[in-house]
């Protein structure tokens, strides 16, 4: 049966931290890092990427508009 | 699969807006207005209306809202965008017009404009950004502030003896024969989201169609405001703000119909 995996860019300078995107998340991928951008702010990254389906919310709910995403069909 | 595998130009779901401008909002993290300007640039480009859109920006902190979408803009007085947008959309009938206001700019000090603009069924869209406080200034109270709301105007909670009853504006509006599409949106979850686009790009396609006034309203968030966490000021919000603002269609009509007594 053909799976579809996701992956996420976030991009680091434009994220504020605000944690909408890691609360979203309905598997858990994402979260804030220990690091922080130029600006101070603990961005949004893939802890869990092998969960990730591309379902997109994350980046629908980011009012920055710092996530893109991708999706493609895995051949089990 | 790798990560890497995925991250193809093919495999793109979700990106930016090309109508959003490359730069940092100014807003704090977690704001709504974000949100929601994402949602107008998204509609606008999927729409193919960029060259015939003209915004009215407000006073309040979306006050810089054309530094960010890649539309023509007018910025207008506090609270007076609807009655800029009436010179623009009658000199400009065939443009898209638009105006984009906080509730202190709308149901504050703009509330004669907008009720006036609607009342005359003006052909445009009104975005109205409910945050229950004025953001900008410092979160005082705004006419829509809930009852017992602290703000830093109220500090022990609002008190509608004291200060009056929280406004409904888009229960007001839906009164008038002006407006044919009235309706009360949120932001705080991906569903949300994609339901207040579709209700953006149904205010948009009425005023295409010349139907009168569309008023679309968006329950939002003003988390550091309100002193609260982005993630707290959403749960907040559903708590306490949608008992008094329920979600949902308020009108959905040709201009000039009476209004239903129900
Ligand atoms: C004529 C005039 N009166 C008062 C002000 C001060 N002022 C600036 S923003 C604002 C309130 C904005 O609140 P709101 O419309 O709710 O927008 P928000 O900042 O919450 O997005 C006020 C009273 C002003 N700029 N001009």
């Amino acid at each position: 049966m053909a799976k579809v995996k996701g992956a996420v860019v976030v991009d680091v300078e434009v994220c504020k931290g605000c944690d909408l995107c890691v609360q979203t998340c309905p598997e858990d991928v994402l979260a804030l890092h220990r690091e922080v951008n130029s600006r101070g702010y603990h961005y949004s990254f893939m802890k869990n990427p092998e969960s990730c389906t591309g379902c997109t919310n994350c980046a629908v709910v980011c009012p920055d508009t710092c996530i893109t995403v991708y999706r493609a069909k895995v051949r089990a | 699969m790798e990560t890497k595998d995925i991250i193809k130009p093919e495999n793109l779901v979700y990106g930016k807006s090309e109508l959003l401008i490359d730069t940092i909002m100014h807003y704090c993290p977690g704001c709504t207005h974000g949100v929601v300007h994402k949602l107008i640039a998204e509609a606008i480009g999927e729409m193919g209306i960029q060259e015939k859109t003209i915004g009215i920006a407000p006073v309040g902190c979306s006050v810089f809202a054309y530094n960010y979408i890649d539309i023509d803009w007018q910025e207008a007085a506090h609270g007076r965008a609807p009655a800029v947008a009436t010179g623009v959309v009658r000199l400009n009938p065939d443009k898209f017009v638009f105006t984009y206001q906080g509730d202190g700019d709308l149901a504050s000090i703009g509330a004669a404009e907008i009720i006036h603009a609607c009342n005359r069924g003006e052909n445009m869209l009104v975005i109205f950004i409910n945050n229950g406080i004025y953001g900008m200034t410092g979160g005082q109270m705004a006419p829509t502030t809930i009852e017992n709301m602290v703000t830093s105007t109220t500090p022990c909670g609002r008190d509608s003896e004291l200060n009056g009853y929280p406004l409904k504006m888009t229960d007001l509006v839906a009164q008038l024969p002006g407006t044919s599409y009235v309706t009360r949106q949120s932001a705080q979850t991906a569903a949300a989201v994609r339901k207040c686009k579709r209700a953006l790009k149904k205010g948009i396609q009425n005023v295409l169609d010349k139907k009168g006034t569309s008023f679309v309203e968006v329950i939002s968030t003003c988390n550091s405001g309100w002193k609260m966490t982005p993630v707290q000021a959403n749960k907040w919000m559903e708590e306490n703000m949608f008992p008094y603002y329920p979600l949902g269609d308020l009108k959905d009509s040709e201009k000039g119909e009476p209004v239903s007594k129900n």
